[in-house]
């Protein structure tokens, strides 16, 4: 874009970022504060996630961008859009084909490699917060590694309604150390995050903080002996399009009555299944 | 000399008010028309008919000019206007299941019964300068209109009639929370003044009127932790809506005309109601396309229904006593307002203070 640095960013500030999330990597799990910049897109909608991919972008990455798995979805169109006008990357949907993939809500279906880098977009870094409003007091209890009301909240939940009541956004232990917000991903996705070979990167623009998972460490969904942590059931729904069953599924509403059908949520992955059987499934 | 009341101050005072119009007018640029106004800064106008609770586009616009911009003065003028109009009676309730939609999405589901529609926003515009519109030409304008109109052809489009509720849906499936209804009619707060606990149809009419800036502050902290909603916006919808009155002595109705409005229902983080878990749901609507305000209303709705209210934004006396920008914008500002004699008084006890503590000291 003529008047604009290649990603937009100045260069410093680019830098800036990327020392943020080099210390990030060091330490996993931990919330580390940046000056996040502003950009010609609303806070809320992604600002973490694209300064982070801004400050790591080259000319010959090629870039994925979804939002709630889906790459047509308006906000990743939107988000692809700025990101390619302002670095002229190539644009994919193929999630093996991505060197960056920035994401809302989901990660792909498809597993990713360790030449691979997820950017996910947060709206609420603090996994405490839940509990606790203030940032001084959440600080405080990671340093000292001081969790005792992240337990209380959780058996407080499972007394009230018999199970914890958290959709998406499910608490994690990084590296046994630090409770991490996965961003909100359903909880269908947070086995991927344990030991995976990918770097993910976790961006929070409105509230300047970065985080990260480096490949091969150990997350895990918090649980208790008796109440394990369990992942979404879709009641043996399949992908109306490609049949899946083995996949995260959104429901859609068909009609004003209120019939559900139910599509993969990664639509790269459906079509790419969809090619491959080379026919629509049938129901 | 300032304002006190000492001789010339009714001149100063004068003065000044020459001085405001002199003000706006002195750049010798051609009139601004009223016309100009309610076409192209509609946004602001809507904001202001909200805020002001008058639905009056052009006095709005009206507003706008004779205040050179200023959001309170300009609600302020018409919400004093609307003070002086005869209250005739009420309409019917509005439905805006009929309403004449020219945007509505959903976050809950991808897809919705009558679809997803984007309308007119700036949700997915760059917030870049555009450095075209200092020169912009009518013939420009025209190009583009001509360009953009070229492939649109609305005789043989077929337009829905309605469009589904998406939180009727959801509740047909006893998935939310039911309110309580309202058997007693409702409680119109421009006759009556409010007491606490309010009825949520008071609650829901001051924060139609209220100032976006002081809803939005209040849903925000609730949405970043000072509060528990964690909103998804079941639908928003933007439109216009018909809306009917009673014909005296009769059983009919009829329609008077129709109304700008923008709809939200949030549905908030489920709640167990008699030993059966349900979705909460916030509602919100107001004058106009105005859609920070009914997504901050819907949440402070949701927020105001906690049965154990901690937070600010839960505490229903705390919000719909500061949001209004008419009340505070005018408490705020009367502070310029001479206190002399106040002030002579504190004046006169820190220094009878100041001396007893010396006496103490000595």
């Amino acid at each position: 874009m003529k008047g604009y640095n290649f990603g937009f960013l100045d260069e410093a500030s680019k830098r800036e970022i990327r020392r943020k999330i080099l210390k990030a990597i060091a330490v996993p799990g931990y919330q580390v504060p940046f000056s996040s910049r502003e950009l010609p897109i609303a806070r809320g909608w992604g600002t973490g996630g694209i300064q982070i991919t801004l400050s790591l972008i080259g000319p010959n990455d090629v870039l994925k961008v979804i939002d709630q798995g889906c790459d047509e979805s308006v906000n990743a169109v939107n988000i692809k859009k700025f990101i390619n006008a302002v670095t002229n990357v190539k644009i994919t949907t193929d999630t093996t084909k991505a060197s960056i993939i920035q994401t809302r809500h989901r990660i792909p279906e498809e597993k990713m490699n360790e030449n691979q880098i997820l950017v996910l977009q947060v709206p609420y870094p603090e996994a405490l917060r839940v509990f606790e409003p203030s940032e001084f007091e959440t600080r405080r209890m990671h340093a000292e590694a001081d969790y005792s009301r992240m337990w209380l909240y959780l058996y407080e939940d499972i007394v009230t309604y018999r199970e914890i009541s958290i959709g998406a956004r499910y608490p994690v232990m990084v590296n046994k150390r630090y409770i991490m917000d996965p961003s909100p991903i359903p909880r269908w996705d947070i086995k991927k995050l344990n030991m995976a070979e990918t770097l993910y990167i976790f961006g929070a623009g409105r509230e300047k903080r970065i985080y990260a998972i480096p490949p091969y460490t150990s997350v895990e969904p918090l649980e208790f002996e008796d109440f394990q942590f369990r992942v979404e059931n879709f009641m043996g729904e399949k992908c109306i399009l490609c049949g899946s069953d083995d996949t995260f599924l959104d429901e859609i509403i068909d009609d004003s009555k209120g019939k559900r059908i139910y599509m993969c949520s990664d639509t790269s992955y459906c079509n790419k299944l969809l090619i491959s059987k080379k026919v629509l499934y049938k129901r | 000399m300032g304002y006190v009341a000492v001789k010339g101050g009714t001149e100063a005072i004068e003065n000044a008010c020459k001085l405001l119009i002199y003000q706006r007018i002195k750049g010798n640029s051609k009139p601004l028309e009223i016309r100009q106004i309610t076409n192209e800064l509609y946004l602001l106008i809507d904001r202001i008919i909200s805020e002001g609770s008058l639905y009056a586009p052009e006095l709005a616009a009206l507003a706008i000019k004779q205040t050179a911009g200023d959001i309170f003065e300009a609600s302020f003028i018409l919400r004093s206007y609307r003070t002086t109009i005869e209250r005739l009676g009420y309409s019917l309730p509005i439905d805006t299941k009929k309403m004449r939609i020219i945007r509505r999405i959903s976050a809950a589901f991808k897809e919705i019964p009558g679809g997803q529609i984007l309308g007119p926003t700036s949700d997915y515009t760059l917030r870049l300068l555009d450095f075209n519109l200092i020169n912009e030409s009518p013939q420009k304008r025209k190009n583009f209109v001509k360009e953009f109109l070229k492939d649109i052809n609305l005789s043989n489009y077929d337009f829905p009639e309605t469009f589904p509720k998406i939180v009727d849906i959801l509740r047909a499936e006893g998935l939310l929370m039911e309110g309580s209804k309202n058997a007693n009619g409702f409680f119109d707060i421009t006759r009556q003044s409010l007491t606490f606990p309010a009825s949520r149809s008071a609650s829901l009419q001051v924060m139609a009127r209220s100032e976006t800036g002081g809803l939005l502050l209040l849903a925000y902290s609730n949405m970043r932790g000072y509060g528990d909603i964690h909103p998804t916006v079941g639908e928003l919808r933007v439109g216009y809506v018909p809306v009917y009155v009673k014909i005296p002595f009769s059983e009919g109705y009829c329609s008077i005309g129709e109304i700008k409005v923008t709809e939200v229902e949030v549905i908030a983080k489920f709640e167990d109601s008699e030993g059966q878990p349900k979705f909460k749901l916030g509602y919100g609507l107001c004058f106009g396309h105005n859609e920070t305000k009914a997504i901050s209303m819907a949440v402070l709705d949701g927020a105001m229904q906690s049965e154990k209210p901690q937070m600010i934004s839960e505490n229903q006396e705390f919000v719909l006593s500061h949001i209004d920008g008419i009340e505070s914008m005018g408490f705020c500002n009367h502070y310029k307002l001479p206190h002399y004699v106040t002030f002579q008084s504190d004046l006169d006890r820190l220094r009878k203070a100041q001396r007893e503590s010396l006496e103490r000291n000595k």
